[in-house]
């Protein structure tokens, strides 16, 4: 177990030396000129050599490349070109939104896909099996700016339950912060639903129709019994692994959810960062959302033994 | 104890399948005394299954008793129609009194719980038992299916369990409430030779002291041979000949029984004897004949066959369900 779990650790420094040159690389081949772009159209040549030299950007690329993993091994991502801070300290500021923002939204969305998903494999072919599936369809299909545009013009302009948009201002408190977040966090949940809902259900029907579900029935127990200890157990792992990677991918923006709800997160700041050519908040990000993915992917990985004992690394 | 412990009259299931409601089993009875073993003999599809879930009330979704009665005798001595009990009450009987043994022990285990836990669970839902108490319990069921170093398995896992191993955890789970009777669905078939060797004469041993009436499904009249005290044999839905195992063995009148022994090998045969296979296979259930179901696959068939049968006495409890039983003695047996 440790030597497995050191193993993997081992791959996830790999992937994220992979990711950082990666990245380095990605971002020396996009078209235009940081400097030139930070100075605006009435910079001088001179100005935006000097502003180059500053940032380093005329030294041999080989050079550049080294100093810059040196510098992120140290946890140094640099400075970000448009808030003249350090990239890090860019990328915790946004971290708040975008990580609890995930975290309701894949809650929401197993409170509603679970309960449903396991529903409907116990009565599959049911009215509500078929209804189930639709709207699951329907709500994967249906694009996530249009369910935020309508939930805000209807929860929160007409009724006023939630905030309509924004994270608050500097002087608002934690808890008024988390209620900004509660309506993109339904929408994201509703989208994100759909398939762990399809998942559950797909996972539950293979295990009802186990022999050992109907040797439980044979030991004269529930119905809840059977179908809550003995059958969802055996098919949380699909469903972890799912679960997993739809965490994994809120975690790395939701970026028209965050822009339609104008909520400063990872994903508003890639995008912006990618118009603005600030190459070192694009790097960062890069590269923690990779690591983020790496590290989700492993707790996923981990999650397996705690539940299945057969799982052998 | 006076009485049967289990007597099936007339049991009738239907299954609904695309629309059309197919009959399953036609009018099956038997009767199963205590301490004595039935063997249901049958091909596949010939109602075995059905028959044991019907009786645990365990028939998949599609499947029901359309008719007949299952009269069961509970350790009290009360008497209850299974197919009229309610499912809460059906629940208490399943597993304490009547329990049940499957085909297939790599796959009726649960993997993600241990073998503890599992025959725990039994005395959790049934009786009333302190933890340290159940696991006592549990470890006295595991020494008497005689698992080695019994008490090191409580915490395994089933897939560390070799197929024996696993079935003798199997027959512990069913018998760990004392049950008065056991229903035992092809619970050797999935085993090597010798194992199934062991797990029967442990089944015998346990019967004995348990005092249990076992229903006992097979398709092996080897078998049959070894564990019966009486033979019910089945074909495409309904009991077409019934006897004492050794009445069924010395005088087969079913022409089907006949084959079924024709078709294994039997200690006693002279050597170089063939073994003869029955031609054909089970008609599907949407597409029985109207008269004997085993008439276009027997040799014997005339115009009469084309009529529906019913099981007929031939004395001391032998019954078949044939207009043209075959009468002679079989000379080796």
């Amino acid at each position: 177990m440790a030597r497995y779990i050191f193993k993997r650790l081992i791959g996830m420094m790999i992937v994220i030396f992979i990711v950082l040159t990666i990245a380095f690389i990605i971002v020396r081949l996009a078209p235009g000129d940081p400097a030139a772009l930070m100075l605006g159209p009435d910079a001088s040549a001179e100005d935006a050599a000097a502003l180059r030299q500053q940032l380093g950007l005329d030294r041999p690329i080989m050079v550049q490349y080294l100093s810059f993993v040196g510098n992120a091994l140290q946890g140094n991502l640099g400075e970000s070109l448009f808030f003249n801070q350090p990239v890090t300290q860019v990328l915790a500021g946004r971290a708040e939104p975008t990580i609890f923002l995930s975290l309701f939204s894949l809650l929401i969305a197993l409170v509603i896909a679970t309960p449903i998903g396991i529903y409907a494999a116990y009565r599959r072919g049911s009215f509500l099996d078929q209804a189930a599936i639709t709207t699951a369809m329907l709500a994967a299909s249906i694009p996530s700016f249009w369910t935020g545009l309508m939930l805000q013009r209807y929860l929160a302009t007409d009724l006023g339950w939630f905030p309509v948009s924004g994270y608050g201002g500097p002087d608002t408190g934690f808890l008024e912060r988390m209620r900004y977040l509660l309506l993109p966090s339904i929408v994201l949940g509703i989208v994100n639903s759909a398939l762990i809902l399809r998942f559950t259900r797909a996972s539950m029907l293979d295990i009802l129709g186990e022999d050992y579900i109907r040797t439980a029935r044979s030991k004269g127990m529930g119905e809840r019994r059977v179908v809550l200890r003995h059958a969802l157990k055996n098919a949380a792992i699909p469903i972890i692994t799912v679960v997993g990677l739809t965490f994994a991918l809120l975690v790395s923006g939701a970026v028209v959810t965050e822009r339609v709800f104008n909520i400063p997160g990872m994903g508003n700041l890639v995008v912006s960062a990618v118009l603005r050519r600030d190459y070192p908040v694009i790097q960062g990000a890069l590269i923690v959302v990779a690591s983020l993915y790496v590290l989700i992917n492993l707790l996923t990985d981990l999650l397996y033994l705690v539940v299945d004992k057969r799982v052998k690394y | 104890m006076t009485g049967p412990v289990l007597d099936v009259s007339n049991l009738q299931v239907t299954f609904r399948a695309r629309g059309r409601s197919v009959t399953a089993l036609r009018d099956v009875s038997f009767t199963l005394h205590p301490g004595k073993t039935l063997a249901l003999v049958g091909e596949s599809g010939s109602g075995k299954s059905v028959s044991s879930l019907a009786i645990m009330g365990l028939l998949p979704k599609n499947g029901a008793v359309a008719g007949g009665e299952i009269r069961y005798r509970r350790p009290d001595g009360k008497v209850s129609d299974l197919t009229t009990l309610p499912e809460r009450e059906m629940r208490k009987l399943r597993g304490s009194s009547i329990a049940m043994i499957f085909q297939e022990p790599m796959s009726l285990l649960n993997p993600l719980f241990t073998i503890g836990d599992q025959i725990g669970e039994m005395l959790l839902l049934h009786d009333p038992l302190d933890a340290q108490a159940r696991r006592k319990r549990v470890l006295e069921m595991l020494e008497l299916v005689e698992i080695p170093a019994a008490a090191s398995r409580l915490d395994n896992y089933p897939h560390e369990l070799s197929g024996g191993m696993r079935q003798r955890v199997m027959i512990a789970l069913a018998l760990v409430c004392n049950p008065t009777l056991l229903i035992a669905d092809e619970p050797t078939t999935a085993l090597d030779v010798t194992i199934q060797a062991q797990i029967l004469d442990l089944m015998r041993r346990l019967q004995k002291e348990m005092g249990m009436s076992i229903l006992f499904i097979t398709h092996d009249m080897g078998v049959v041979a070894e564990v019966a005290d009486d033979v019910a044999v089945m074909y495409a839905g309904a009991i077409v000949e019934q006897a004492a195992v050794d009445t069924l063995f010395a005088r087969p009148s079913h022409p089907y029984t006949r084959g079924l022994l024709g078709s294994i090998p039997m200690p006693g045969r002279p050597e170089g004897e063939r073994l003869v296979p029955i031609p054909g296979t089970v008609p599907p259930l949407h597409a029985m004949p109207p008269g004997c179901a085993f008439a276009p696959r027997c040799k014997r068939a005339d115009h009469a066959c084309e009529h529906p049968v019913t099981l007929s006495e031939l004395g001391q409890g032998h019954r078949i369900a044939c207009f043209h039983p075959v009468s002679q003695e079989v000379e080796h047996v």
